[in-house]
Order: structure tokens, then C-alpha cells, then sequence
């Protein structure tokens, strides 16, 4: 990540920011979320089933962490503290991330990951239309960015995971029984809080309560063409907005931040 | 200190190009949203917009323009990323479109603003061949080599290609 020293989200330069830390902590969730995806993603190069996946994953990847790295940079503004978007990615411990559980998970086989994948980018859809209408000009900004590259990422899973249900008894089979390890991580990105709330009467954000009727509508529509089982409601896991991972989030902060702290303040 | 004038300025960013892509400027590519000059500092001020978030190349354009402008006499240039508008495929000029196609990459096609949100399908439409204008190809990823672009076959000269996706 290393942002070019003079980036800004306006035309026309800095924006007055205010310091709200509802803000900030609603930017960390929003970059966190795409950073730590980003890196699972990036696993996969040079692993791909076939080169065109391999190609596939990684210019996925590579936009979510541009994403992320634009997030956190307008977040690390927001705080003005003098963090840079380099020290919130790679120099916050594991209780400080605010990522969703469902992006740390291991990347698992490629049915895993692509379902995964289909289970954000149809969340991520959903949430950036509605975000671009936020009166924050610059969060606005990049939720319009980004969501043209959430809906590019939506087709390409969307048509996975319906490849690889309605596929050979093989793919079925391994997708699902991601379905199975997944379903109970899909529940954290529609639970409201004092930060949404805030955010929402603020700025305008849209309630992420509001987004689960038309995200569970879709995703059923495509799991039932894909000849899944749609899974019944069920426990949900949480805690991810509030700093608390599942045991994969250490192993996977070891690896990504390990050269930036090895080497602290090393540029190009 | 060179004396600035708007038309110098576009004639040396015209001149830099897509590292990726090195057929077609950047301000073909139409990320060069804005210059302004700021007569009181002397600066001249340049704003880049990145086609996908993820654009690898991004750093390396902003060096590439700053690096052209101060070779052209202008002394103080800084170049700033900008994200809104979103860029879109619509910004890419007539010409641009025309020299991807000479590439070897099918240039988009239509307005960027029809994009499926989520569906299981490909859009119907036919990416004819930029080598031989065949319209006997087909999809074959929609992520090729960089993420601006996918991956297509054509059947009748069995060349593969890239095609410059609208968005």
C-alpha cells in the first residue's frame, strides 16, 4: 500500500473534516473489510485451479485493498492524529481491526472462497449503492468508486458459485459444505449498532438492517439456481466490529504485517 | 520558469502514456481530470483519477506526469489522486478507443451505465475481434490481465484477446 503523498478525495483538495469518531470507526469497518478480503484474495496467486481464475482473484484482490487503502487513508484524515493509511494497516493489533469475521476465515478450497467471496460482493453490492447518497462528500465518493468494482465482482462469483453447485457431484459437494462452514458468518454485516445508528441520523448512511430482505432475496435466488440448499436461520457469529476475531485473524496479521514491521518507515 | 499556458501543458501530457497500455496517453485514458495553475506559488497542479481502485500503475503515472511536466520547464508539479467522479470508460476519447482497437484490444463498447449488479449471466453483447472484426467470439474471463480488462477468444482467427471492459 504506500498512497501517493499528496492524495485527496475532492477535486479540489482537503476537505474540512470533523474529527467524529463515529466516522472514523464506520471508515475502519469499511477499509478493514476490503484490506483483510483483499489479502485472502491475494493467497491465492500462483494457486489459481485454472490461470484465468489465479487472474481472476487477483485483480479482485487487488481492488479491494486499493479500496481499503483509499478507506483507511480518508479515515486516518478524519482522526487526525498524524496516522498515515500504512500505520492503520499495518501497525494496529488484532483487537483494533473492525473487519466483518466472515473476510479473516482462511481462504479454504476454491469453493469456499469463491462462495465467500459471492456472500460479500453481494453485501458490498448493496451497501455502496445506497452509501453513495451519504452527505459526507468524501465517503460518497468512494462508495460510487467502489461500487461499479463490487458489481464487476458480483457477476464473476454470482456465476461460480451457480458453476459449481449445478456441477459435477465433486464441485457440489465442496460448495456445499462451504455453505455449511459459511452461513453462520453472514449475520454480522446486518447487525445495527451505535455506530450505524449515528451514522445514519449524520450522514445519511444507509441502516445495514435495511440491506438484509434484498441481500437474503438474492442470495437465495442464486443458491437456488446453483441446486443449493438455502440454510435455515440459524446463530449468527458477531464481534468483528468491535475488535473480537476468530482464531485466523492473528496468523493472517503475522503474515501481512510482518515486513512492515520489520522494517518500519522503509519506503521504495 | 517556463510561462504557462493551458494548450503547452495538454501538448506534454499528450505525450505520456498508459505504462500499461503504451499506445494511448493518459489524457486519452481520461484520468487527467483537471490542471490548474497557481500563478502566486508557481505550481502547477495536476489531478489523476485511477481507472479501478486497484490500478497498479497508478504511482508510476503520477511519476511519469510529474517527471514530463518539469522536463517541460515546469518547476514545481504535484500531482494529486483524486476519486470523484468515479471514471468511467464513456471518458475514453474517440481516438484512444480507435488506437486499443490497433493494440489489439477491443475497445468498450456502449455506455458503461448499463452494467448488470448482480446477475449470473455474461451481457449479451458481441466483442467483435480487433484483429480480424469477426463476431464469432467469446468470453473467456472476465478478468484479464489487468483488471480494466477481459479475457476473450476469437473463434474465427482463433487469436486470443483483451477486451477493455465498459464500467
Amino acid at each position: 500500500m504506500s498512497a501517493s503523498k499528496n492524495s485527496s478525495v475532492g477535486p479540489k483538495g482537503a476537505t474540512a473534516l470533523s474529527g467524529d469518531p463515529a466516522l472514523f470507526e464506520y471508515l475502519l469497518r469499511l477499509g478493514d473489510d476490503r484490506l483483510i478480503l483483499g489479502h485472502r484474495l491475494s493467497e491465492w496467486c500462483g494457486h489459481g485451479p485454472i490461470l484465468e481464475e489465479d487472474l481472476a482473484l487477483g485483480n479482485i484482490g487487488l481492488d479491494l485493498i486499493g479500496q481499503g487503502q483509499a478507506f483507511l487513508a480518508l479515515a486516518a484524515s478524519v482522526e487526525n492524529q498524524g496516522r498515515s493509511d500504512d500505520l492503520l494497516a499495518y501497525f494496529r493489533d488484532e483487537r483494533q481491526f473492525r473487519n466483518a469475521q466472515l473476510t479473516e476465515l482462511s481462504k479454504g478450497d476454491f469453493a469456499f472462497t469463491i462462495l465467500r467471496q459471492f456472500f460479500f460482493d453481494c453485501f458490498a453490492v448493496l451497501h455502496t449503492e445506497q452509501l453513495q447518497k451519504a452527505t459526507q462528500s468524501d465517503l460518497a465518493a468512494l462508495a460510487a468508486k467502489s461500487f461499479k468494482e463490487h458489481s464487476y465482482h458480483a457477476r464473476h462469483s454470482a456465476q461460480w458459485v451457480i458453476r459449481l453447485g449445478d456441477g459435477t457431484a465433486e464441485s457440489h459437494a465442496r460448495i456445499s459444505s462451504a455453505l455449511e462452514e459459511l452461513w453462520s458468518f453472514t449475520g454480522e454485516f446486518f447487525i445495527p449498532d451505535d455506530i450505524d445508528a449515528r451514522m445514519n441520523s449524520v450522514y445519511g448512511t444507509p441502516l445495514v438492517e435495511s440491506l438484509k430482505g434484498q441481500w437474503s432475496a438474492q442470495v437465495r435466488s442464486i443458491l437456488e439456481e446453483a441446486t443449493l440448499k438455502v440454510p435455515a436461520d440459524c446463530w449468527m457469529h458477531s464481534g468483528g466490529r468491535r475488535g473480537v476475531h476468530t482464531e485466523n485473524m492473528g496468523i493472517l496479521l503475522a503474515e501481512m504485517q510482518s515486513l512492515a514491521r520489520a522494517h518500519p518507515g522503509a519506503s521504495w | 520558469m517556463q510561462k504557462y499556458s493551458e494548450s503547452e501543458v495538454f501538448k506534454v501530457l499528450q505525450t505520456v502514456m498508459d505504462p500499461e497500455i503504451p499506445v494511448i496517453s493518459v489524457l486519452e485514458m481520461g484520468i487527467i481530470r483537471q490542471v490548474r495553475w497557481d500563478e502566486g506559488a508557481s505550481v502547477l497542479h495536476v489531478d489523476i483519477t485511477p481507472t479501478y481502485s486497484g490500478c497498479p500503475a497508478m504511482e508510476v503515472i503520477e511519476q511519469d506526469v510529474t517527471a514530463a511536466l518539469v522536463k517541460a520547464g515546469f518547476k514545481n508539479v504535484e500531482a494529486h489522486r483524486i476519486y470523484s467522479p468515479a471514471w468511467t470508460t464513456d471518458w475514453l476519447s474517440t481516438e484512444g478507443k480507435e488506437k486499443l482497437r490497433r493494440y489489439g484490444i477491443a475497445p468498450p463498447i456502449g455506455d458503461a451505465q448499463s452494467l448488470v449488479k448482480i446477475g449470473a449471466r455474461a451481457p449479451d453483447e458481441v466483442v467483435p475481434c480487433p484483429f480480424c472484426e469477426s463476431a464469432r467470439t467469446e468470453l473467456r474471463s472476465q478478468f484479464g490481465a489487468t483488471a480494466c480488462k477481459a479475457f476473450y477468444f476469437c473463434n474465427e482467427c482463433r487469436q486470443p484477446f483483451e477486451y477493455f471492459k465498459p464500467i
